[in-house]
């Protein structure tokens, strides 16, 4: 099963290989993985996406708490969260199919980033499933270029 | 006042109460070996080779249960302690690592003698440093040994620039580590223990597995006075040997892949098996799905990584073994006295037949000298008082059948990585750390020539320790393989040409001695034991041996190779 996964960790030079080394050396898999500053000086967040059985997430997750510089790792999947991703797209503009491209890009809000006489540069968040939606759509039209973030991901607030 | 990173260094080791180090030279660290030339504190041993300086740190630290420590230069010389980090870390052994590092500006730029060491044993150390600036010197040193002795012990190892060591600062020493993100957890959950307890109070067939936790928790007497209260046999991982005393009845021997029959029987047949500080090692469990198939499983571990990883267990017990043996001991002191001897009768009578039916066992009337009456004779004329270190291969396995321990911290084998090599080195350490005991290294005719540089050490430093080298002329453990499950295919593991090892010794400044026939072990061994010199004896056992008992790998642990 995917399970994502908020990691909180001392930002140390060499942190990033510990964990991905740790991914590679036990045969975890990775699906994805970001990386940035949080508020707190020194302090980094990972959230990373992997798969596995019960006992297999168990042991990522202690595995990563071993880690001297990790400070919390948090299993976000069974709890309440948003995850979002974002990818930027360059479909084809052909003229038969500008309208279309606008099209789509209306109903799953993208932004448009970049025009040009060929081409337009979509900006597009939302969750994994989504993105994958509007680029099976966008295939058809043509797609020359697509770079993608991993997810992110963050726990929804209580209600009262 | 201002200090070099070298003389901050020292400074740290001596605040550590570092007494003995073990390294070797080079340039990157030449300051601080020039620095430790009027250390008066530390007492370097200057090995043969870089390898032999990690291993003896490794034995330092078991024997002394105190931090190892090794000293190396940049490139080659961290290179070489590789195979002795992974071994430590494998065994979960304390030891701190200080290699040399060419100056900050040139990392990177493939600068003579460069090598990522910190990247290269990222997945072999609990953890590791580059120190970029002197100014963290200081607190990386503390920080450094706090990790390598806290919670599951392991190999730290520390990256030093040469600019770093020649910088200046004024340093500030921590008066404590305080590491935000790492904090081992020491003290068992009470409420696990005492659903342990229920547990224990329920069963008829326990066993307790005990592993090398026990050994580096310090936990041996808690250990036997709950085994001893509430009559339950023990049986020990390789690693675990010592943290139960040998000649006790609730002994089972060793489990697992050379195991004893009873220990194996005892573990296929429980129905609550506890485990303390052991972390269900494939050699352990064989096929794993088999393993312990009637019983429910508590395990105390100090790492939750060991928890489940392999077996799935019922009751889960996060903690240091001493912590959570005491807990259990004062729980079960004070219940209702009752009679446990006889709660476990059937059990313990049913055990008691399979030691009789089937106990460790050689051929005694073939006239040829056996590698296991060596081991026998060594244990007999030391009385089991000394400190064993092994090599790796068939005689680490006669070793931990025929010289069973009776305390802690004096056996020492690699046990997770199977190092071959480790035992001399180690039995160096070991001797160091315990200058006034017997030390002797059972070893292979292989193993041996994998450190054997380390003949000069021993002599330069008098160093009198003893290896009794089981010279079948192969190496065993492989040919064992080969004649058992490759058609008797010897395929490069024939040792036949070797050095003459009596001379060797001699050509070292040691004693060389040799036994071919039975009646000549004795004389040897005493001559060795009453010479105030590194002895090598060179026992020629009889070469296509076996060791037996053996659970074939991936086979079930009842379903043994008896003969
Ligand atoms: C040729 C060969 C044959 C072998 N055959 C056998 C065999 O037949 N039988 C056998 O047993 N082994 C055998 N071994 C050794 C085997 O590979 C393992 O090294 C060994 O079984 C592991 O022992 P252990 O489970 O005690 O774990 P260790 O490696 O000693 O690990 C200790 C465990 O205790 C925990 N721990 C550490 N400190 C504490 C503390 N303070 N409190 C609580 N927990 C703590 C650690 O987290 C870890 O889980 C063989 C090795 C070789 C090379
Ligand atoms: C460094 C290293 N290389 C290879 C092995 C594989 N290996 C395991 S046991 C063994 C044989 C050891 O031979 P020897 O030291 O003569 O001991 P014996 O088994 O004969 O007692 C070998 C080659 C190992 N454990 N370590």
């Amino acid at each position: 099963m995917r399970h994502t996964i908020s990691v909180w960790v001392d930002n140390e030079p060499g942190l990033l290989s510990r964990v991905t080394g740790l991914f590679s050396g036990r045969g975890f898999n990775i699906e994805s993985l970001c990386v940035a500053e949080t508020v707190e000086p020194g302090v980094s967040r990972i959230t990373l996406v992997t798969s596995g059985n019960e006992q297999i997430i168990e042991q990522i997750i202690k595995q990563l708490r071993k880690l001297i510089n990790v400070i919390k790792v948090v299993d976000l999947t069974g709890t309440e969260h948003v995850e979002r991703e974002m990818a930027l797209v360059k479909v084809k503009a052909e003229d038969r199919f500008r309208a279309e491209v606008l099209r789509i890009a209306d109903i799953f809000r993208c932004r448009v980033v970049d025009v040009s006489p060929h081409a337009y540069t979509l900006e597009i968040t939302g969750n994994n499933e989504k993105i994958g939606a509007v680029l099976d759509l966008l295939k058809t039209l043509g797609i020359q270029e697509v770079v993608r973030t991993g997810t992110l991901a963050i726990q929804r607030s209580k209600k009262n | 006042m201002t200090m070099t990173g070298a003389q901050i260094l020292l400074k740290a080791l001596e605040r550590e109460g570092v007494k003995h180090i073990f390294g070797f030279p080079g340039g990157a660290v030449i300051d601080l070996y020039d620095e430790l030339s009027r250390c008066p504190t530390i007492k370097h041993f200057l090995v043969r080779h870089e390898q032999g300086a990690i291993h003896a740190a490794d034995g330092y630290a078991r024997a002394a249960a105190q931090v190892g420590v090794c000293l190396v230069t940049s490139g080659p010389g961290a290179t070489n302690t590789v195979s002795g980090i992974a071994s430590a870390y494998m065994d979960s052994i304390p030891v701190v690592i200080f290699t040399g590092q060419v100056p900050t500006a040139l990392i990177g730029n493939d600068a003579f003698q460069e090598v990522d060491i910190v990247g290269i044993t990222r997945p072999c150390t609990k953890h590791n440093y580059l120190v970029k600036s002197v100014a963290d010197l200081a607190r990386v040193v503390h920080e450094a040994f706090h990790i390598a002795r806290s919670g599951r012990p392991g190999p730290v190892l520390v990256d030093l620039p040469k600019d770093v060591l020649g910088g200046r600062t004024t340093p500030k020493f921590p008066e404590q580590v305080k590491i935000k993100s790492y904090n081992p957890t020491y003290h068992a959950n009470p409420r696990q223990i005492k659903r342990a307890l229920d547990l224990i109070l329920k069963a008829q067939r326990p066993v307790i597995y005990a592993g090398g936790g026990v050994i580096s928790s310090g936990a041996a007497e808690e250990l036997t006075r709950l085994a001893e209260t509430l009559q339950i046999p023990v049986t020990n991982t390789l690693m675990g040997l010592g943290g139960f005393p040998a000649p006790h009845d609730l002994w089972l021997g060793m489990l697992g892949m050379h195991g004893t029959f009873y220990a194996n029987m005892a573990i296929h047949h429980t129905d609550l098996l506890i485990a303390i500080g052991a972390r269900f090692d494939d050699r352990v469990t064989g096929k794993i799905e088999e393993f312990a198939p009637e019983a429910k499983i508590i395990h105390i571990d100090i790492d939750p990584t060991s928890i489940s990883k392999n077996v799935v267990v019922d009751i889960p017990i996060v903690g240091d073994c001493q912590d959570a043996l005491s807990q259990l001991n004062e729980l079960i002191a004070a219940l209702e006295p009752r009679d446990w001897a006889q709660a476990h009768q059937p059990w313990l009578d049913q055990i008691a037949a399979w030691k009789r039916d089937h106990p460790l066992s050689y051929d005694r009337n073939s006239g040829e000298l056996k590698p296991q009456f060596v081991v026998e004779k060594l244990y007999e004329l030391t009385k089991g008082e000394a400190i064993i270190t092994t090599e790796v291969g068939q005689n680490q396995m006669w070793a931990a059948q025929f010289y069973p321990m009776k305390r802690p911290n004096r056996w020492m084998s690699s046990g997770g990585l199977g190092c071959m090599g480790y035992g001399f080195p180690a039995a160096l350490g070991a001797q160091v750390a315990c200058p006034h005991d017997l030390v002797i290294d059972i070893a292979g005719d292989g193993s041996i020539q994998m450190n054997i540089q380390e003949m000069a050490t021993a002599v330069e430093y008098d160093l009198p320790v003893k290896v009794a080298i089981l010279n079948n002329q192969y190496l065993g453990m492989v040919r064992q393989w080969q004649q058992l499950f490759y058609k008797g295919v010897y395929s490069q593991t024939s040792m036949a040409v070797a050095p003459d090892f009596v001379k060797l010794a001699e050509a070292y400044g040691g004693l060389g001695l040799r036994a071919e026939k039975p009646e000549e072990v004795e004389p040897v061994i005493l001559e060795a034991i009453n010479t105030r010199k590194p002895v090598l004896m060179d026992f020629r056992v009889s070469p296509e041996e076996c060791v037996t008992p053996m659970v074939p790998a991936g086979a079930p642990t009842h379903k043994m190779i008896l003969v």
